[in-house]
């Protein structure tokens, strides 16, 4: 990259920036005429000196009112036309910042996936982030205006010195006198001020970089009570920042102060030399006048070109520290991540590394000439002590790190020159703790088949559709990347797959091979499916239910254990809510929590003739809440668990109780009325046996259902997916669509027992795998945080098999699992590479008996090679590690 | 059944008696009753114990581990409290506890009996009470076993 933001600009924005100077250069003679205009407006058109009117203009003759018009006419013109040429400047120079904020920014992150691996070890993403976002974002408003500014803004005010010497100059001299005063001496302190800037944009970051440590490490600052030293440390920091910044306001404003007074000297001078000649009779009052304005006029172009000396040298220093932290040492080329070989070599043959050797960043030697020799189609077991230099051993042979000396390669292909193409898409790499991308399990698992965008994908979204288009030509000006992210970019073929619904299948495949399987049909079984886009799996579940209840009917004393959603009957284990919607909520409009809000449910219930019915429920539900309640402390847990009144509401229900008559209900204010209606709607007659829905309530419910869907306004429609038995529910997840009821309360071991009748139906009707593909679709949130630790890194293992390698490595990647899924896990892994290669640096050097040849490493050396009973029988060290 | 009933049902019962109705209430209220089919088990002797039951309708039977096969020692009814001992001690359950018949109980966790408990000291001294009670009928059991024991070692 450019050192110099100067060169920057114009390797990048020569042609934008000659326009720019042209368009200032054309503006400057309609300037001179602007200012020109308002003395001929006052000598001429008003006091008619030197002139005889009629005028004769292009044979037309024009009286001295006329000539006033005609002037005061022009000069509105060359206003609009100033401010035009404004106007078309400013545009036009913001979208060349734009453009090189957009080129720069794009720039610097595609330098962040070059950065050498070690380079992260130094540099956080606290750092880094700021410098991407916010730093640059001034710079590109700089650019912008880094060559017009100067030009436009000087050029108008030697423009405006021009004709203050035209008209007096003396004049002319006394008004910017004092410039080259302030030119010499506000650079002097705006020097100091950029390198207090400069303090504090690093301090800054380094504020940032606090609160980023912060964020990830406060378990540790719980753990240890420690909040008082981040407390303390963060005080200290922004202590320094607010002397740095105060510092810079001292100055600023002292700079402040100097512009101003000296700006204001010129009409000092004009009133006293410019009234002494008018008075003498030297000067006209009307040049006075425009010399007066003109003055005025200088004063924004000089305020400008000081203030845009500020943010140059601000600009550059910017420029200059952001682009310094971007070389680190040994980043990589753009053409290593761009490459792609034709034809595309396969890694076959022998994985050769000779004369490995490796420091790391203290200077201490990880491998000290390390050679190694194997078959890329044979199990390999790295073995060794901790510290022995097996990890570093296993991201050079992944290609992650560079080795400081030595060759590596497979068969004909030498792998340090290789471009990432190949060695992204032919080696695979699991570490001890993989990353999940905050997107679904899917797309965390096709991650590594998304190299390039392989075929045109329709998009059907208008918008979407123009901004690409729109986009294009953007793209092709500011060398972004010219790959539609839209697009399908799944290497079916490199999976060995033919399509998207292959790739599914071979997916839970690898699912189960990592045993992810059962944890990703669990949330399949809580993932809703758009019965649309899947309407076989769809029409699947929906006869699971079938089969499901039939069970049910069948006994095995499971009868009562669920209570089905019927049209015609109440639900006792549902809520008096859900009984009324009999269906589930699409969005907001029927907060479960807030239906007696809903005008729409109020209507239905007044006309079904229930309003009494629910107010005396609501009394009966509050006084008995108060009863039982008012004696517990605000923050016991039955409020949580049983209330259907919050510890703070309970005084204010307390209050109406005592001011109701319960024989009157009718008459109690309207506010009042709302809090006791919302009651009743949360009551479960079989969990909280109240005993206030009474049966003929129930009947009166279950009609209102019907009235409920017979009126509900069109524009209601879509926010609610109703129950039936016969039709799959979009809104509902995918078990509680094949369990449509309730599990009733108050049976022993019900959801055990349903549980697994759920199971058998799910086993029965081979569902499983449909299951399966739906929780593909579940998102893990961000950095995986709705997966556990283990379930993050066996989906990093499957993303891993899923890519179909030539040779895998693998790094102590299933240390964190239990002893028998381990082996297991191991056993699959290397039947999945039947004829492929996998080098496995082992946590448990006792499993390598299941390995081709183990490489025993020792001191950043190969110390021995041979099979478990080659090395059982000659290696004391080897008996050492396996027992 | 309704909360009025079982609020009455638990007042029947000895250790609930004096409590006053309105915590009663809210015991009845915040417990979960639960249906028993015959045959199912409430709790396995050996088990660490998490609930106490109260019988509200149906039989339960107590039985035993013994060395010549489960023995059936006590079969709890109506109104009997099961499981007690295991709420407020920690020990393993002394026996297992199956439903003869369908049984309904309301079943009030380890938790919420020591919080009630402890929340209305009433209920506390009620509670030693019966122990106490049960304690001098025990105690009084045990002498008289040891003395038709000495008796019997004496005959001989």
């Amino acid at each position: 990259m450019e050192h110099s933001i100067y060169k920057y600009i114009l390797r990048h924005s020569k042609k934008q920036q000659i326009i720019l100077l042209l368009l200032s250069c054309a503006s400057f003679p309609f300037l001179y005429y602007y200012l020109e205009l308002p003395k001929i407006i006052i000598d001429q058109a008003i006091q008619a000196k030197d002139i005889v009117f009629p005028v004769e203009f292009m044979d037309i003759s024009i009286d001295q009112e006329e000539f006033l018009y005609v002037s005061v006419a022009a000069f509105l013109i060359l206003v609009l036309i100033n401010q035009g040429f404004k106007y078309a400047i400013n545009v036009y120079q913001g979208i060349t910042g734009e453009r090189m904020l957009r080129r720069l920014r794009y720039e610097l992150y595609s330098r962040i996936m070059r950065f050498p691996l070690p380079t992260f070890r130094k540099k956080s993403s606290g750092e880094i982030i700021p410098m991407i976002t916010a730093e640059v974002e001034p710079l590109g408003g700089f650019i912008g205006e880094a060559f017009v500014l100067p030009a436009f803004q000087g050029g108008y005010l030697l423009v405006i010195m021009g004709f203050l010497l035209v008209q007096n100059v003396y004049m002319a001299l006394a008004a910017i006198a004092l410039y080259p005063l302030q030119a010499y001496f506000i650079p002097k302190m705006q020097r100091k001020v950029n390198l207090l800037g400069k303090e504090r944009v690093q301090r800054v970051r380094i504020l940032s970089d606090k609160i980023g440590e912060t964020v990830a490490g406060i378990q540790e600052i719980h753990v240890h009570d420690a909040s008082n030293l981040m407390r303390a440390d963060f005080t200290n920091q922004l202590g320094r920042i607010y002397f740095v910044r105060y510092r810079i306001y001292l100055l600023k404003f002292v700079i402040k102060f100097l512009n101003n007074f000296i700006q204001q000297l010129g009409p000092f001078f004009f009133y006293a030399i410019g009234g002494t000649m008018v008075i003498a009779g030297n000067l006209e009052i009307g040049t006075l006048v425009a010399a007066i304005n003109a003055h005025k006029e200088m004063a924004a172009p000089w305020k400008e070109l000081l203030a845009y000396y500020q943010r140059r040298e601000d600009a550059r220093i910017k420029y200059e520290q952001v682009v310094e932290q971007f070389e680190p040492a040994g980043l990589r080329d753009d053409s290593y991540q761009q490459d792609e070989p034709d034809p595309f070599p396969k890694l076959s043959g022998e994985l050769v590394g000779s004369n490995l050797i490796l420091s790391d960043d203290t200077g201490s030697a990880q491998l000290e000439g390390l050679n190694i020799k194997v078959p890329l189609d044979s199990k390999v077991a790295i073995v060794g002590n901790a510290g022995s230099g097996r990890d570093a051993l296993t991201r050079i042979l992944a290609r992650l790190i560079d080795p400081d000396k030595g060759n590596l390669a497979a068969g004909e292909v030498n792998l340090l020159d290789a471009p990432q193409s190949v060695t992204g898409r032919r080696i695979s790499y699991i570490g001890q703790s993989g990353y999940v991308f905050n997107s679904t399990i899917g797309d965390n698992l096709f991650f590594g088949l998304k190299h390039r965008p392989l075929r045109e994908l329709d998009i059907e979204d208008e918008d979407e559709k123009t901004f690409l288009l729109r986009d294009q030509s953007e793209i092709e000006l500011t060398d972004n990347s010219p790959f539609n992210v839209r697009h399908d970019w799944i290497d079916y073929e490199s999976a060995g797959v033919n399509s998207l619904e292959e790739l599914d299948g071979r997916a839970i495949d690898v699912l189960q091979m990592v045993e992810l399987g059962d944890d990703v049909y669990q949330f399949g079984l809580r993932s809703t499916l758009d019965p649309e886009e899947d309407p076989e799996t769809a029409a699947l579940i929906l006869s699971a239910r079938k089969r499901f209840f039939e069970k049910i009917e069948n006994g095995g004393g499971l009868k009562n254990l669920v209570e089905a959603f019927e049209p015609d009957k109440y639900n006792t284990n549902a809520t008096l809510g859900e009984n009324l919607l009999f269906g589930t909520p699409v969005d907001e409009s029927f907060d479960l929590e807030r239906l007696a809000e809903n005008t729409y449910v109020q209507k239905v219930i007044d006309e079904a003739n229930l309003k009494t019915e629910f107010l005396k429920m609501g009394y009966q539900v509050a006084s008995l809440m108060v009863e039982l309640f008012a004696d517990l402390p605000p923050d016991h847990e039955f409020f949580q668990q049983y209330g259907f009144i919050s510890s703070d509401d309970l005084p204010e229900y307390q209050a109406i109780l005592t001011r109701v008559n319960p024989e009157k209900l009718d008459q109690m204010r309207e506010e009042d009325k709302l809090r006791f209606m919302s009651l009743p709607f949360k009551v479960i007659p079989s969990r909280h046996r109240l005993g206030v829905i009474t049966e003929e309530i129930q009947e009166k419910i279950v009609k209102a259902r019907k009235q409920f869907v017979d009126h509900l306004p069109d524009e209601l429609k879509g926010s609610i997916a109703f129950f039936n038995p016969d039709e799959y529910n979009a809104a509902a997840n995918i078990q509680d669509n094949i369990l449509f009821g309730k599990i009733a309360y108050g049976y022993a071991q019900a959801s055990e027992k349903i549980g697994a009748l759920l199971s058998d139906v799910v086993s029965e009707m081979e569902l499983k795998r449909a299951i399966i593909k739906v929780g593909l679709n579940f998102p893990v949130g961000s950095g995986g945080s709705r997966l556990s630790e283990n379930q993050r890194q066996k989906l990093c293992i499957a993303r891993s098999i899923l890519k179909k390698p030539d040779f895998l490595v693998i790094n102590q990647a299933t240390a964190s699992l239990d002893a028998r899924s381990q082996q297991r896990i191991l056993e699959n892994i290397l039947n999945e590479f039947e004829g492929r290669g996998v080098i496995w640096s082992l946590e448990k050097p006792e499993l390598s008996y299941l390995f081709d040849q183990i490489l025993l490493i020792n001191g950043g050396v190969i110390a021995d090679t041979g099979t478990f009973e080659d090395l059982q029988k000659r290696s004391e060290q080897f008996k050492m590690l396996i027992n | 059944m309704s909360l009025r009933e079982e609020v009455e049902t638990l007042r029947q019962i000895p250790l609930f008696a004096k409590v006053d109705p309105s915590k009663i209430k809210l015991l009845a209220f915040t417990s979960e009753r639960l249906t028993f089919q015959a045959g199912d088990i409430l709790c396995k002797q050996g088990e660490m114990g998490d609930a106490a039951y109260v019988i509200i309708n149906g039989k339960a039977d107590v039985v035993v581990d013994s060395p010549t096969g489960p023995l059936t020692v006590a079969t709890m009814q109506k109104n009997d409290v099961v499981g007690e001992i295991a709420i407020l001690i920690n020990i393993p359950r002394t026996a297992t506890i199956k439903a003869a018949s369908e049984l309904t109980t309301l079943r009030i966790t380890k938790d919420l009996f020591l919080r009630t408990i402890s929340e209305f000291p009433e209920m506390s001294v009620e509670m030693m009470r019966v122990l106490a009670e049960r304690l001098v009928r025990t105690t009084e059991e045990l002498q008289k076993a040891k003395e038709s024991l000495r008796k019997e070692t004496g005959e001989e």
